[in-house]
């Protein structure tokens, strides 16, 4: 087991240096930064001055290790746009999205799970067949275009949600909270609907698949011979047997809100991280953009790593396989 | 279903207390981009400038015409042609309390020319900062500088104790790399005061209750809360929820549908900012052309055959959606210097611009690479499009390598960009800084290769000479050398619209920086 774990977190590093080359080999290949930097009227000496005291002058390779030397004790510099610490700006934006993720989540599991579970014990009814187009909708249309209809729709027609920000916002230690205000919550439906759409979908289909597979087993077939009332066996034994795949897919996916919100959270001008490194992305402030690619891939990474671990802990077969 | 009924209940009630709790005016407003820094020397750049301009002052401000008007300074007058002197304005008082004195203006001044500060080009010209007494100050030149008021305009004055208590007597370094105080803090002495700052988030300022123009105040504006909103349709659905009362920004084709709404409505003006595009004719070979061994560019007649080519009517009707007004000029209306009758352009000609082609010896035109930005100005990559069309038309083929400005720019500074688009606006209001930067031979953004003796001559005789009559004159003449040379193609001078509630009455004005000292709420 010890070497199996110590294998991944092997492979782990791999990744993670890899994509830190990647990160880094920005700082030579996008724009130059000097010039978003200094206003039209610079001089040629004020852009030397800048690139020097940046290091931008230095070979590659000096400037490559400097910056993993700085990089694995969680530093990235300064961004270049607001002169502040890039892990602290991190920092601050991260509870946003967060917040935003975990919502997303809560309305993608609410809403899933039970019109998976539903469209598969009613496979005929015509709800089931209009859920399950309705459904093609949220993967099939693009996200910023689900964003925007909603700010049309809720902000703009009902006048009911704000279409854009952050609001009500409560400081708790440190933590910037949207949920211990109405209007924190006002705020945070619409991007968290949109951001969800996806995964709503998803988990629906997988639920579904799952649950018309179940149904058709022997344990649920002598379940209903054995006179069960109806819920018991769709909820109970069903349901939790569906459960095994769609956690794992949803631990996944987790990891990919969090990386992939930015599309959201440039729609609704959300605070997150993802809106932070668009923002980067405009301004070449490429510390941002590399510390913000090092941190999905560790994201990723150690989602990866636990799921690898948990397999290895829930399935005997992987164990089996060791002792060879 | 009763709880959803309930949240929604809920939802409504609390905008319906939001909008009942408010008796004071906030103006809420948006626009694509923060500012960077709230350190009035830190950065010379647009936004940057118009936010804090809210809460500094210079010694001269604008008005809605953009006419110079006493700002801190009362009067100003030149002293022979050693400098210029300035009264100042009396009783004025920082936000913190502090008196407005002379030694603010020496010391602000002295921080524009400091090594970080991104001003020094403005304050060049100035040898000394004299105190004569508390509200006199008296600028010593490097010679005489005629537009020394024009170039005053956007150096803000900070307060020297203040600067001193907080370690910022500096501006913010960017090489540095260091958050200085003043970038989030600020202590002005203009009409709105800093209550909070998230940077890319949320800017509110409120009304200065001593500012010194309250008593003549056009405004009736108790709060100011900014947020950028960085996707356009954002931005416009924000205006018309009426969540914000003001759209700096909304994109050109959406300001119909804006004005079609009862609540809102749209302002355009021409902006000072000429949009053009720029030919290397001092190089020998093209570096991106499938001409070898001379550079066509240098011919004259080819320059004037690509002008003539160009149909700005058809790009003004068609691109821009009637929002531009085509150039003869690379400056705008507004700026000194400009005439009528310089902008007037050369007539389109597709056919005279063949046979000036031919005549330059390519009958059948020839290859060479545009360089476009796609971020910077209004359609900046679709007027590139057209003019691809356009030249295709007299037999030149152009590649076009439409790129983000952060990539574009470097291209035209590092001089290897054969054919580029460039945008140009001029803060001081004088045809002297388009010279200097555009047509000099020294020019640091002429990436045109053009030199002309004369042209340098002119340039450094008008930038000294204090007889205003022989200086327009010098001026004028300078203009006509640039414009027989066809030195670059003006397309149009970009026009601005601004998008916002009926409730707000807000001046537009040539520079897109809103002044909120003249916004009222009704």
């Amino acid at each position: 087991m010890l070497t199996y774990i110590a294998r991944r977190m092997l492979q782990a590093l791999v990744v993670m240096a890899a994509v830190s080359f990647i990160s880094f080999s920005l700082f030579n290949y996008v724009g130059d930064p000097v010039d978003n930097m200094v206003g039209q009227e610079a001089t040629l000496e004020d852009r030397q001055r800048i690139r020097e005291v940046l290091g931008l002058e230095d070979p590659f390779f000096v400037q490559y290790a400097r910056f993993m030397q700085n990089a694995v004790r969680g530093e990235f510099g300064i961004s270049y746009r607001t002169k502040r610490s890039v892990t602290e700006m991190i920092a601050e934006r991260i509870p946003a999205t967060l917040e935003l993720v975990f919502v997303s989540a809560i309305i993608a599991l609410g809403l899933g799970i039970p019109l998976g579970v539903f469209t598969g014990i009613n496979r005929t009814s015509w709800i089931s067949k209009a859920v399950l187009t309705v459904s093609l909708v949220g993967v099939s249309l693009p996200t910023f275009i689900i964003g925007i209809s909603l700010i049309y729709i809720f902000a703009v027609n009902m006048g009911v949600l704000p279409s854009s920000g952050r609001a009500g916002t409560v400081e708790l230690g440190g933590w910037k909270t949207s949920f211990l205000t109405i209007d924190g919550w006002r705020s945070i439906l619409l991007p968290a609907l949109t951001l969800s759409l996806f995964q709503v979908t998803m988990i629906l289909r997988l639920v579904r698949a799952e649950m018309l597979e179940i149904m058709r087993t022997d344990f649920i077939k002598f379940a209903r011979a054995r006179g069960l009332p109806e819920n018991r066996i769709n909820y109970s034994h069903a349901l939790k047997n569906t459960l095994v795949p769609v956690i794992t897919i949803i631990g996944l996916n987790i990891g990919g809100l969090i990386a992939f919100s930015l599309i959201t959270e440039t729609v609704f001008q959300w605070p997150g991280t993802g809106l932070m490194f668009i923002q980067a992305v405009d301004f070449v402030d490429v510390p941002i953009m590399a510390a913000y690619l090092c941190f999905v891939a560790l994201v990723f990474v150690t989602i990866n790593l636990i799921v690898d671990i948990l397999y290895f802990v829930i399935d005997p077969r992987l164990r089996a396989e060791e002792g060879h | 279903m009763r709880i959803r009924a309930i949240a929604l209940a809920a939802m409504m009630s609390t905008t319906m207390f939001v909008g009942f709790a408010e008796a004071e005016n906030v103006l809420r407003w948006t626009s694509q981009g923060d500012a960077l820094t709230l350190d009035p020397m830190g950065q010379n750049e647009g936004p940057t400038n118009s936010m804090n301009g809210q809460i500094y002052e210079p010694l001269l401000k604008r008005d809605r015409e953009m006419v110079l008007e006493a700002g801190l300074a009362e009067s100003w007058k030149p002293i022979g042609t050693t400098g210029w002197e300035f009264k100042l304005r009396k009783g004025v008082k920082f936000h913190d309390g502090a008196d407005f004195t002379a030694e603010d203006v020496a010391f602000s001044i002295t921080r524009a020319q400091a090594k970080s500060s991104d001003f020094k080009e403005q304050v060049k010209s100035i040898k000394e900062v004299k105190i004569v007494d508390d509200h006199t100050v008296q600028f010593i030149t490097d010679g005489p500088n005629p537009i020394l008021p024009n170039e005053v305009t956007s150096l803000y004055i900070m307060d020297k104790g203040w600067a001193e208590k907080h370690n910022v007597v500096e501006p913010q370094d960017f090489a540095a790399g260091e958050e200085t105080y003043a970038v989030r803090n600020a202590n002005g002495t203009g009409p709105f005061m800093v209550e909070q700052r998230l940077p890319d988030e949320l800017t509110v300022l409120v009304k200065n209750p001593n500012w010194w123009g309250n008593a003549s105040a056009e405004h009736n504006i108790d709060k100011i809360e900014y947020r950028p909103i960085k996707n356009a349709a954002t931005r416009v659905a924000a205006l018309l929820s009426g969540e914000v009362d003001f759209v700096l920004d909304p994109p050109l084709q959406d300001l119909k549908r804006i004005d079609a709404q009862d609540n809102l409505k749209t302002i355009t003006v021409n902006q000072i900012r000429t949009i053009f595009f720029g030919m290397d004719q001092g190089v020998d070979e093209l570096r991106n052309s499938d001409v070898k061994g001379k550079n066509p560019f240098k011919d004259k007649r080819v320059r004037e055959a690509f002008y003539r080519s160009l149909d700005v009517e058809a790009i003004k009707r068609v691109v821009m959606e009637g929002l531009s007004i085509p150039a003869g000029i690379i400056t705008s209306p507004g700026v000194h210097g400009f005439t009528k009758e310089l902008d007037k352009r050369r007539p389109f000609d597709p056919a005279a611009a063949k046979k000036l082609l031919a005549d330059a010896g390519y009958p059948d035109g020839f290859t060479v690479q545009l360089d476009c930005p796609n971020n910077r100005y209004n359609n900046d990559e679709k007027i590139c499009q057209a003019a691809v069309a356009m030249l295709a038309k007299i037999g030149v083929t152009v590649k076009l390598d439409a790129i983000p400005k952060s990539q574009h720019f470097p291209k035209i500074k590092n001089r290897v960009s054969d054919f580029y688009m460039l945008g140009w606006g001029v803060p001081t209001l004088d045809s002297h800084y388009v010279f200097s930067y555009l047509f000099h031979s020294k020019g640091s953004w002429n990436g045109t290769g053009f030199a002309n003796a004369k042209v340098d001559e002119l340039t450094d005789t008008f930038a000294v000479e204090t007889d205003l009559a022989k200086r327009d004159k010098q001026i004028a003449e300078a203009w006509s050398i640039v414009k027989d040379e066809i030195v670059y193609l003006p397309i149009h001078h970009q026009v601005i619209g601004w998008g916002m509630s009926t409730k707000l009455d807000l001046p537009i004005l040539p520079n897109d920086s809103p002044q909120f000292r003249w916004a009222k709420l009704n």
